[in-house]
Parts: C-alpha cells; sequence; structure tokens
C-alpha cells in the first residue's frame, strides 16, 4: 500500500525555522534526513519532497491563463513538504507518521506537527 | 538486463538453476543469489558481442562460482580462513527441478512479508533485475535494492535449509508459494505500452513462474488450478480496457478478442486437475472462470453453475468476498432482490469497502432503484483505491443521473 504523508509545518505557536536556534535547525534537518534515510534502507521510501514556500496560483480558460501569487497569503496551512512510502498496512504508515510528527523543534522538544496520511491511487485493477 | 527479448528469456529461465547449482555448492543463499545476479549481468554484455556459449548454464554456473570463490578468498584475508566444506552440503546430482522448487520455498519464506516475498521471487527465481523489479512496482532502485536485501538477511537469519520441507510442512509452504505467485499476478496492470514495459509485466512474468512450478509439481492440483486460474483471468485481458484505458466489465466485453488458446490451455488444466480428486479453492476460482470464458455472450452464462461453484468456495473459506461474489451470481438465477438480501448480511464484515457498495450499485439498478444505485456507485467511487476503477464507478453514477 502507498501513502503521502502531507506536512505543513503549521502548529499554534511554531515559530519559522529561520528563527530557529542554529543547532535546533540543523538536529531538525538532520531528524528528517536520518527517517528518510531508515525508511530507505527498510525499503519503505518512494519519495521525500519539499516544497518551497513561494506559490503562483494559474487560471485558465483556454487562451491566457492569470497567475497570481498566492491565495495562501492569508492561509496558514501551505504545503510543505510530503514523503510517499510503500508499506505494508495502514498502521505502519500512521507509525511513521508519528515519527515524522514528531520532530525536534526549537531545544529539542517535538514539535507535534500534524501529518495528513493519504492513502494513493493505483492506475491498476484486479479484474473485475 | 538486455534488450534483445531471446537472449533475455535464455537467462531468465537459466538463472534459478544456474542460482539452485551454486547454492548447492557454496550454501550462502545471499552471497550466491548477488554472485548470479553478477554473472547475468556479464553475460548480458559480453555474449551479444562474444557470441552465446555452447552450454550458456554451465557457462553461468562457472563464472558466479568464480566470484563466490573470489569472495572467499577476499574474506579470508581478513579473517582465519574456515574450511568451506565443513559447514555446507556437499553437491550431489540433483535436478534442475528441485532446485528451483527449493529457491522457490525459499524466497516464499513464511518469515517474509508479501512484499519482501515477491520481491525476493522475482530477482531469485524469475531472473529480473533489481532496476526492473523496481520499475515494475514504481519505487527507486535503492528502495528496492534494500528490500531484496533484507528479504535475503531475514531469510538467512530464519536458518531455513536450501531443500524441500517435508512431512506436515509441506502444505502450509506450498500454499505460501502459491500465494506469492497469485499476488505477483494480481500487481499486472491493466494497460501496458510498449513491448519493453510489456516485458516487464508481472501477469505474464507469475504465468511463467506457475509454469515452472506446474512443471515440476505436475500433481499437486492446486498448482494446475493457480496456473488454469491465471490463464483463462489474462485470456481476457485484451478486452479488458479499451484504447484509452477505461475498464470495460465483462458483462460489456468483446468477446472475441479472448485469447482462445489460453482459455482451452486453462480449460484442459481445470478439468484434468479436478479428476484428480482433491479440489481446492485455485481449483474452484479456475473452473467459476472457466463457466465465464464458456459463455460466446455475458447472457449465455452458466449463472447456476456459478451459483454452485461458489457455494463449494464458500465452504473452504470464510473470505467475504467470496460471499459478496455469490450473492451476485445468486441475484442473476434469481433476481436482485435475493442478492440484495445476500448483500445485507455483509454489511459488517465489509463494512465501507467499495466492492460492497459497487455490488450492490449493480443489483439496485438491476432492481430499477437508480436513486439508490446512484448513491451507491458515488460511495464506491470514493472508497476505491484504483484509479480505473474509480473512473468507472463515476461514470456509472453519471450514467444513471443523466437518464433520470
Amino acid at each position: 500500500m502507498r501513502f503521502m504523508l502531507l506536512q505543513d509545518y503549521y502548529v499554534e505557536g511554531l515559530e519559522p525555522m529561520t528563527t530557529w536556534a542554529p543547532e535546533d535547525a540543523k538536529a531538525h534537518i538532520d531528524f528528517q534526513n536520518r527517517m528518510n534515510d531508515e525508511l530507505r534502507e527498510r525499503g519503505e521510501l518512494v519519495e521525500a519532497q519539499a516544497l518551497t514556500q513561494a506559490a503562483k496560483t494559474v487560471v485558465g480558460d483556454g487562451s491566457s491563463p492569470i497567475v497570481t501569487d498566492g491565495p495562501f497569503i492569508e492561509s496558514k496551512e501551505l504545503l510543505a513538504g510530503y514523503r510517499t512510502v510503500d508499506v505494508e498496512s495502514l498502521e505502519r504508515a500512521i507509525e511513521i507518521a508519528a515519527q515524522a510528527s514528531a520532530a525536534p523543534g526549537p531545544n529539542g522538544a517535538p514539535i507535534n506537527m500534524p501529518i495528513e496520511v493519504r492513502e494513493v491511487m493505483w492506475n491498476s485493477s484486479d479484474g473485475l | 538486463m538486455t534488450s534483445d527479448p531471446q537472449l533475455e528469456d535464455l537467462l531468465r529461465a537459466a538463472a534459478p538453476r544456474v542460482l539452485g547449482a551454486v547454492v548447492r555448492r557454496f550454501g550462502d543463499f545471499a552471497a550466491c543469489e548477488d554472485a548470479v545476479q553478477e554473472a547475468l549481468l556479464a553475460a548480458a554484455t559480453q555474449w551479444p558481442a562474444e557470441g552465446t556459449p555452447q552450454e550458456p548454464v554451465a557457462w553461468l554456473i562457472a563464472v558466479a562460482s568464480r566470484r563466490m570463490t573470489d569472495r572467499h578468498r577476499s574474506e579470508a584475508a581478513r579473517a582465519e580462513r574456515e574450511e568451506l566444506s565443513a559447514h555446507e552440503p556437499s553437491p550431489g546430482p540433483v535436478a534442475d527441478h528441485d532446485d528451483t522448487l527449493a529457491l522457490m520455498f525459499m524466497c516464499c519464506h513464511p518469515s517474509l512479508t508479501p512484499a519482501s516475498a515477491i520481491a525476493l521471487t522475482l530477482r531469485a527465481v524469475g531472473g529480473l533485475t533489481t532496476r526492473e523489479i523496481a520499475t515494475a512496482f514504481l519505487v527507486p532502485e535503492a528502495t528496492m535494492a534494500q528490500r531484496v536485501t533484507r528479504a535475503k538477511q531475514t531469510v538467512k537469519a530464519s536458518n531455513a535449509p536450501f531443500a524441500m520441507p517435508g512431512g506436515d510442512e509441506w502444505g502450509p509452504r506450498l500454499r505460501q508459494v502459491l500465494h506469492v505467485l497469485y499476488l505477483i499476478f494480481n500487481e499486472g496492470y491493466v494497460t501496458t505500452s510498449g513491448p519493453q514495459l510489456a516485458r516487464a509485466d508481472l501477469a505474464l512474468e507469475a504465468i511463467r513462474l506457475a509454469r515452472i512450478v506446474h512443471a515440476a509439481l505436475p500433481g499437486e492440483p492446486e498448482v494446475a488450478g493457480l496456473l488454469a486460474l491465471m490463464l483463462l483471468t489474462e485470456a481476457r485481458r485484451p478486452a479488458r480496457a479499451d484504447a484509452s484505458g477505461a475498464l470495460i466489465p465483462l458483462a460489456e466485453q468483446d468477446r472475441t478478442t479472448w485469447d482462445a488458446g489460453l482459455i482451452a490451455e486453462g480449460d484442459a488444466l481445470i478439468e484434468a486437475a479436478w479428476h484428480r480428486g482433491a479440489v481446492g479453492e485455485y481449483q474452484v476460482q479456475a473452473a467459476i472462470a472457466a463457466v465465464h470464458d464458456a459463455a460466446p455472450r455475458h447472457e449465455d452464462t452458466d449463472w447456476p453453475e456459478i451459483v454452485v461453484l461458489y457455494g463449494l468456495l464458500g465452504r473452504m473459506t470464510d473470505n467475504p468476498m467470496v460471499a459478496l461474489n455469490a450473492a451476485i451470481a445468486r441475484a442473476m438465477v434469481e433476481g436482485p432482490q435475493a442478492g440484495l438480501a445476500r448483500l445485507g448480511e455483509l454489511d459488517e464484515p465489509l463494512a465501507g469497502h467499495h466492492r460492497l457498495h459497487a455490488a450492490r450499485a449493480h443489483l439496485l439498478e438491476m432492481a430499477g432503484d437508480d436513486d439508490a444505485a446512484i448513491a451507491e456507485f458515488t460511495i464506491a467511487a470514493e472508497r476505491t483505491t484504483s484509479t480505473p476503477e474509480r473512473n468507472y464507478l463515476t461514470t456509472q453514477a453519471a450514467r444513471l443521473n443523466a437518464n433520470r
């Protein structure tokens, strides 16, 4: 089963990482890298990507598309990154999400960021 | 491994025989498996230029054995050398079939998760490269390489002997092998494009492996049953999707495009196995597939026979999916209300499963209750994890909506 684990880094009261102590930021980045290594080593990692915060929104009618910066400026929930994992069960995906949620923040305390777990659909079907 | 299909077939057929021989000689399954992969890759690059050797299998065994000897030499330089023969079984005259089967049992060892057993079987018995397996399962090569490595470590830690399981173990272990092949078959994709992708097709690979097991165990009716089930299902592949990849349900398929050769082969297999008397789940599923395949038109389907077969299958397993299919077959004989009543009993075991809602939607439509059918198609479309299925179910709801 394949799941996408989406994280937006929005946690009430959590300051942006640019304001953290450098060693806290490094600990956080190391944690993410370690987690990816571990998932790869277990044969479960499909992809891990971080997204830039610069978002463009495009609306097109077939002729001239309208491009705007964001409409996410008001929104605090901007998708920051995702992991795709290929695992045996939903339970295992939740376990990985729980681990990611406890990534260290300022002073090494877990940031408890919400991780959304979504199953990825397959371009196949078993018969019918 | 190579772009020459003939060479590829030759190497893939040789792979388990070579590995069997090398494991028998050196023990250490994990290291032998690596050595054989290296030998296969060497052959894929050397043979097209230098010509295929007279005895390809012997060539591969020699190259893989040399790698093993080199490996032992370099290990010995670091640590005190152990006498190889002291703890390794001596090579004996053993049939290739037995080696390939022993490998299959090892790769489908009960200590492995299904995903690990699948990866290991495709590499060690199927002779696929890690990259090919990774491509088939849409994961990065590094991830698949780790999956194979871990699987080999698990097998090693289980101390599984390189031998056929005996006594009470035989039945359950054989079922395990068949289950892994069944899972590989089910991973086969609906849509394939281009000769390269088609070669990596998992359904065809599962059939090839099932043929190997059947050739080694011609007297095991469930092996014949599984192979028959695969052939009778694969026969319908040309009709199962349209040019855009959209699913076409059994009732609407163009049956003239079904593969008559595969159907004849599957029929003969299940017929012969059935009369041996030890009827199991794969044989019953194959028999059901054979009844479907025998009908020139959907309305010619022998539904009473299918009801009987599902009844038999239902006594062998408590899988609620069997009860669901039985309810649909019952509806085709006695009308939609009879089927719907039976589906009602599955609300608990199949709570929220998209197939329950899809089946109910079809029967409600048969019963003329379009509003309820639309609602059920919609729920089913939301619940399925297959994109082609979601598209099909969504289209059904839209079709009924347009008719209102």
